[in-house]
């Protein structure tokens, strides 16, 4: 057998469900043996409608797909004879302990016995899960579970691997280490398939298929789509104070096709000619330095997709601003503790946010980010410590300190089967707003985010891009002085993404303060100070600068904001054992 | 890279992924505390219901009698009523006394003797009674209007015999086979038992494969070399035998606890309780394959298995009396085969023609739905 062999063929694939869009719309590709392919794209993209196309559980409406030879819609079974395939959340059973999915895997796929003992063996190796055999798989951490996934994928090794984002809700040491396994296994010819929608695993493909909104965009090694920004993307760093400003006139001026803040610096895409506006205007004392900076996965496709928006945010303009008088924190956490029976979610954590700022809670899910959140905004009480918003003490003056925040839930809780126009009209009586206020704010609203023509649309129908502005557009009708956003743009495109953080600079600009959990490491970027969550406890604070700085080494003079939380983590675990 | 190694026969490899699908089940079954609910503390609760709390015997129902003229005549047929096993009666001499109690509903019915039903007797004109009842208590209106109507037939006969001065020509005297002693309990009990094992069957086996769909781990199944038909025979197999031991569960109960008499043979009961888990397991896993999620699967299994059971099985309201369109309905519904035949075996013993029919019907039932989940449970998604 030959690596790059053919191992998959799409041809001319189209899928739909229902009326909507196609959820495939005519893709070709290929993936190759002995390879990772990347498929790659936001939430709702067709990734996981591709991967289930290629184990013939679903059979495309027009085009093939043909798997090891074997052409999906005639015989599904020779080829789920040969491929492991690993679904989002794992397909384990919880109630079954580690060695019973095992076994039970090992079973279907028809392991004989003699090979058993030498297969566990060496899987479980390669996992490292041979203390929690007997363990629930209920019980395992989300990495663990990952791990045994892929292990119950790999019984009776397989010809092709398939993972349906294997990355989603995973710390980034499990992610790191499973990225590894899977490398190990490609050396043996295997083909993998790793669906994601995190442009940094993109990074690290062999080859991609890049999918937006159901059409194939790119098919190649991302260092080809990458090329396409080669030289083009530079890295600005000394503008002096506010670099959310700062950024904004950089995205309104010619030539700027995209922009992000990292850390202390600004990272411009600029269009083929152009190169950054030398100083724009009003940056005093010291003069900004541009320098060439390597292209990233996702500023090829901003590229590809025309570009991001400008820096103006429409929301941020019509937001009275807040004096910053007294220089008092907005928002405070003194010491919060959650327990839930004999399990401490968050420990003794502590910050404050004074105005006008961004607070990032980072890490991976399960962490205790969620928790210390809604002890902030008053969903949960602590179980010691105390919280303040705006001054007001959440434990005694919790309906006070509500209404001087706007709360952007994980996965944009809305009303799905209320419309646009009932979800804006419905958060705005909860946030007490009436008569001409209520009006004005809704129509600003709908002006601002461009609802004009979705207002009777039921909000689950939205795309998710849209789903995610209405939620923003529902928590800041009330002009809110503190702004908590829980996982605001996971899953969602890059060009909405940028959207969303244009708003959020410019409220920022007038004073709004905010809080935001994230675990998407690029996102961490934007917070003028992060603290690290792992098991509960904050292990670092500082700004994502200072974070970075102190894990730099002479092997690794510029670490990304992944490397640092890995080498903290590892740093902190080090510690634990240590005392 | 190591090629796999020697495929088994495909015999003993299908006997092995089946092997390995009813362990995983069976592990489920013991480790998930709502299984458990479902199969044996629900039943228990239902058969304390029904064998405690529910009764429809009828003694002793509060009336008020109202007598407008007293005479010896009103007074002996007011003394029938007096007399009568089922009413508990208050007398009065004018209806206005009673309509009080009839509206706040401490009286269930007001008995008139009208002023002139002496003198209609003697006439020799069919002398007419009123009865007002509650109306908004069907079944008490009816037995009310009806153990009134036969009070006054039977003294009417008496009067009758002792005007030509013999006694009266026909007297009918009821007895009751097989539960002399008219003990709901005795029907209630062996009926619960269809509906706990409807639960079982149709409502657990929907739940659980809904479930599956949900957490993904259908998805993960369908993409090994399994089968369809090994995946709903893995499911079957453990629920079968869960509903067969919530089943005996039940009936020892029954017996033991509550006392209801066991006059049939255990084979017939288990006869009888496997083929009705055909249909309940069939309905159950076509629900779950129209449905792969467990709220929509819990409501349609009530539905469409749960309250058919329980209102439309001769369970507990006689089907002869139903609309005609509904007793049509009530033929498709398998547990109005298992009921009566259960009764039979409890009450009655084992009446084999009578069980073989209802077996029969109940494998047709089992048949047509096994087929239309068959055809609609693919390996395919979506």
């Amino acid at each position: 057998m030959t690596a790059d062999e053919h191992f998959v063929r799409i041809c001319g694939v189209v899928k739909r469900f229902g009326k909507d869009a196609p959820a495939l719309d005519h893709v070709d590709g290929d993936i190759l043996g002995g390879r990772i392919t990347g498929l790659v794209g936001p939430d709702g993209a067709g990734k996981t409608t591709l991967i289930r196309l290629m184990t013939g559980l679903m059979l495309p409406d027009q085009g093939t797909v043909a798997v090891l030879g074997f052409d999906t819609a005639k015989d599904a079974a020779s080829i789920q004879a040969s491929i492991g395939y690993m679904p989002q959340r794992f397909g384990l059973y919880e109630d079954l302990s580690v060695q019973e999915n095992l076994d039970l895997y090992a079973d279907l796929r028809g392991l004989p016995l003699g090979e058993r003992k030498a297969t566990y063996d060496e899987l479980l190796e390669f996992t490292d899960l041979k203390r929690f055999t007997s363990r629930l798989a209920g019980k395992l951490s989300g990495g663990m579970k990952q791990k045994l996934g892929l292990a119950c994928a790999l019984l009776r090794k397989p010809r092709l691997l398939l993972l349906d984002e294997p990355g989603v809700g995973v710390d980034p040491i499990s992610r790191r280490d499973l990225w590894k396994m899977v490398e190990n296994l490609t050396a043996s010819g295997i083909g993998v398939v790793w669906s994601t929608a995190y442009l940094d695993e993109a990074e690290a493909c062999d080859r991609v298929l890049l999918l937006n909104e159901g059409k194939l965009l790119f098919e190649g090694a991302p260092a080809e789509l990458t090329g396409r920004v080669a030289d083009r993307v530079f890295k600005i760093s000394g503008t002096t104070g506010r670099k959310r400003e700062a950024l904004a006139r950089y995205l309104d001026a010619d030539g700027v096709v995209d922009g992000v803040i990292q850390g202390g610096a600004i990272r411009l895409v600029m269009a083929p000619g152009f190169t950054p506006p030398a100083t724009p205007a009003d940056t005093t004392r010291s003069v900004p330095q541009a320098t060439v900076a390597p292209p990233r996965f996702e500023d090829a496709f901003i590229d590809m997709l025309g570009g991001g928006p400008g820096g103006r945010s429409k929301l941020a303009e019509v937001q009275t601003p807040f004096a910053n008088e007294d220089g008092k924190p907005v928002i405070e956490a003194h010491g919060l503790t959650k327990r839930f029976g004999d399990f401490t979610a968050a420990d003794d954590i502590s910050f404050d946010i004074p105005r006008g700022q961004i607070f990032g809670l980072l890490g991976p899910n399960g962490a205790g980010k969620s928790t210390t959140f809604k002890m902030l905004c008053g969903l949960l009480k602590p179980s010691a410590g105390e919280g303040r918003v705006a001054g007001f003490d959440l434990r005694r003056d919790a309906a006070e300190a509500r209404n001087r925040l706007g709360y952007m839930a994980q996965k944009f809780s809305l009303y799905g089967d209320l419309s646009v126009a009932q979800n804006l009209n419905f958060f705005a009586g909860v946030y007490g707003l009436s008569g001409e206020r209520k009006r004005e704010r809704t129509r600003l609203m709908v002006e601002i985010f461009g609802f004009g023509r979705l207002l009777d649309m039921s909000a689950k129908d939205l795309p998710l891009g849209l789903k995610q502005r209405l939620a923003l557009a529902c928590a800041v009708l009330h002009e809110p002085e503190a702004l908590f956003l829980d996982e605001p743009t996971s899953g969602v495109d890059p060009i909405t993404r940028r959207e969303f953080w244009t708003h959020i600079n410019g409220l920022v600009e007038k004073g709004v303060t905010v809080l935001v959990t994230t675990h998407f490491m690029d996102e961490a970027e934007y917070c003028d100070r992060i603290s690290l969550i792992y098991r509960g406890r904050s292990i670092a604070l500082g700004s994502p600068d200072e974070l970075k700085k102190r894990v730099a080494t002479a092997a690794c003079p510029d670490p990304t904001m992944e490397d640092a939380f890995i080498a903290l983590v590892q740093g902190s675990e080090e510690k634990q054992v240590a005392a | 890279m190591t090629m796999p190694a020697q495929t088994e026969t495909p015999t003993a490899g299908r006997r092995r992924r089946f092997a390995a699908l009813v362990r995983k089940e069976s592990y489920q079954i013991v480790r998930d505390p709502s299984s458990i609910l479902i199969a044996f503390v629900l039943p228990m609760i239902l058969l304390f219901l029904f064998g405690y709390g529910v009764s429809l015997d009828t003694t002793q129902t509060r009336i008020g009698l109202v007598v407008e003229q007293e005479t010896p005549l009103t007074r002996d047929l007011a003394a029938g009523f007096q007399a009568s096993r089922y009413f508990s009666v208050s007398l009065g001499r004018d209806r206005r006394d009673f309509e009080d109690d009839l509206v706040l509903g401490r009286l269930r019915g007001i008995v008139i003797i009208p002023a002139r039903f002496t003198a209609d007797h003697v006439a020799g004109r069919h002398p007419a009674l009123q009865v007002m009842v509650d109306g908004s208590d069907p079944n008490t209106a009816n037995f009310v209007q009806n153990y009134a109507q036969a009070t006054v037939a039977n003294w009417e006969r008496q009067q009758r015999g002792q005007d030509a001065g013999q006694p009266p020509a026909i007297s009918v005297e009821q007895r009751f086979w097989f539960n002399p002693e008219l003990t709901s309990r005795n029907f209630l009990v062996p009926g619960s038992i269809a509906i706990v094992m409807t639960l079982v069957g149709t409502l657990l086996t929907s739940l659980v494969v809904a479930r599956e769909w949900e957490r993904g781990t259908m998805e993960a199944m369908m993409a090994t070399p399994v089968s369809a038909a090994e995946l709903l025979a893995g499911k079957l197999l453990p629920y079968f035998l869960l509903g067969l031991a919530s089943m005996t569960l039940c009936v020892l109960l029954a017996v033991f606890l509550f006392g209801v008499p066991f006059r049939g043979s255990v084979a017939a009961l288990y006869a009888l309780s496997a083929t009705f888990l055909m249909p309940a397991l069939g309905q159950g896993l076509l629900i779950s394959a129209a449905t792969k999620n467990q709220f929509l699967a819990s409501q349609l299994a009530l539905i469409s298995a749960f309250l058919p059971a329980f209102l439309l099985s001769g369970f507990l309201f006689e089907i002869n009396s139903m609309p005609t369109v509904i007793q049509w309905i009530t033929f498709i519904v398998p547990a109005r085969y298992l009921i009566p035949s259960l009764q039979t075996v409890f009450l009655a013993g084992d009446i084999w023609p009578m069980f073989l029919q209802s077996i029969a019907v109940m494998l047709l039932i089992g048949c047509v739905f096994f087929a239309l989940a068959a055809r609609s449970t693919r390996k395919r998604i979506g």
